[in-house]
């Protein structure tokens, strides 16, 4: 059977991905915080995996307000790389996993979420900042990628509840694979951040520790966090954390914290990070 | 359950993107996306009047973009991912844009990113504030 074996937490900061296409990031600005990746990508060679499932949002890159999914699933054999309007990053296109993809979509529909489906879709700096920072500059990315992109940008966005509940569900989804596969879940975004506004620049980090805490010993009681609070305590673009929800409803009840790095800032952001793996019972 | 947008309005100097607004600035919002190509970017550098005539915006919207003024687009129904295509197209980054919404300069903008960024105390609530 497949079966997950780690879960990764970062953010996704357009500017560490401009950093990485433009050989910055031993600049005394990004040095600090690119060191703080090298125990990860020491840590995801040594314990492969065959397919990354990555939670992350759109940033009006695919997705306009035409269609906007609350959640959806990739299932295509590729994914290419947007134009955010600056022309695409020079980085290599992403392989899926369509049947593993395809599984899982079919799967989590039969569990009552409605998950919109993609055979097409191009990912853009939420999904592929990540990879970069895990995987740095390959020919070719490691793993193949299953996307699932979730509205965080248009309020209301899904409840806490609801992504942990989907990461339960995904899961024991992908243990109902007949394929021996190892999976790992990425929830990105976050940590605090404003990008609009007379508030923009707002950072908290003891807020941002303390989610962290709560994700990783108690998730249980973090899912009844109401937006509100993540868009005062956290910024108003703070409220993608509810994706890291996700990530963690995939790991089971008890969880192992391998790795956790906090740097601030990455340009407007507080940047997290937390490498989790499922405690077995 | 019914929406509650309005708890939103007492978090000072913030603007939340509810789907009310993004209807407001769907054809604004519309436009940000069409500058994914740079045929479109070329085209709209060319002759920026034209180009946001081919959009059914309120004037003010245009104008807001003719004077890159990104908090009157955001008043206006905008959304930042959105307005991103513009500042992009023109080789600016995320941390300049976002200053110009602020009463800093950019300098003591990133200064303040640099010491930690800004703190919420005294930023939780409008009314804390004597705002509303």
């Amino acid at each position: 059977m497949a079966k997950i074996v780690a879960g990764i937490s970062t953010s996704h900061v357009p500017a560490v991905g401009h950093a990485v296409d433009s050989g910055r990031t031993q600049d005394e600005y990004w040095k600090p915080m690119f060191d703080g990746y090298e125990f990860s990508k020491q840590w995801v060679k040594d314990n492969p995996a065959d397919v990354d499932i990555i939670v992350y949002n759109d940033h009006a890159s695919y997705f306009g307000m035409d269609i906007m999914p609350t959640f959806a699933m990739g299932i295509a054999e590729k994914y290419n790389i947007c134009d955010e309007g600056y022309g695409p990053r020079p980085i290599p296109v992403v392989e899926g996993h369509a049947e593993l993809g395809t599984h899982l979509a079919a799967s989590l529909i039969l569990d009552d979420f409605d998950m919109t489906v993609l055979n097409k879709l191009d990912v853009d700096h939420g999904l592929t900042v990540p990879l970069s920072l895990m995987y740095g500059t390959p020919d070719k990315w490691p793993t193949k990628v299953i996307p699932l992109p979730v509205n965080v940008v248009m309020n209301p966005q899904p409840s806490g509840e609801r992504c942990l509940a989907l990461g339960k569900a995904i899961r024991d989804a992908v243990e109902n694979f007949d394929g021996d596969l190892k999976v790992r879940i990425w929830g990105t975004g976050g940590m605090s951040h404003q990008i609009q506004g007379a508030r923009a620049g707002l950072i908290n980090l003891p807020w941002d520790i303390q989610f962290m805490d709560d994700l990783v010993n108690d998730p249980e009681t973090l899912q009844y966090k109401p937006h509100l609070e993540f868009m005062i305590e956290a910024g108003s673009e703070g409220v993608e954390l509810i994706m890291w929800l996700i990530m963690r409803g995939a790991l089971g009840d008890k969880v192992n914290e391998v790795y956790r790095f906090n740097h601030v800032p990455a340009s407007n952001t507080s940047v997290g990070h937390l490498i989790l793996t499922p405690k077995e019972d | 359950m019914k929406p509650n947008f309005e708890q939103y309005k007492d978090i000072p100097g913030t603007t939340i993107y509810t789907i009310e607004l993004a209807r407001k600035g769907f054809q604004l919002n519309e436009f940000c996306m069409s500058l994914r190509t740079q045929e479109n970017r070329e085209r709209f550098h060319a002759d920026e009047h034209a180009y946001l005539d081919e959009w059914d915006m309120t004037e003010e919207q245009k104008q807001a973009v003719l004077d890159r003024d990104f908090q009157r687009m955001i008043d206006l129904g905008g959304n930042v991912y959105f307005l991103s295509k513009i500042f992009a197209a023109e080789g600016m980054s995320y941390v300049q844009a976002v200053s110009t919404m602020t009463d800093q300069t950019l300098e003591e903008y990133q200064a303040m990113m640099l010491a930690g960024g800004r703190s919420p105390d005294g930023w939780r609530s409008k009314k804390e504030r004597g705002e509303a």
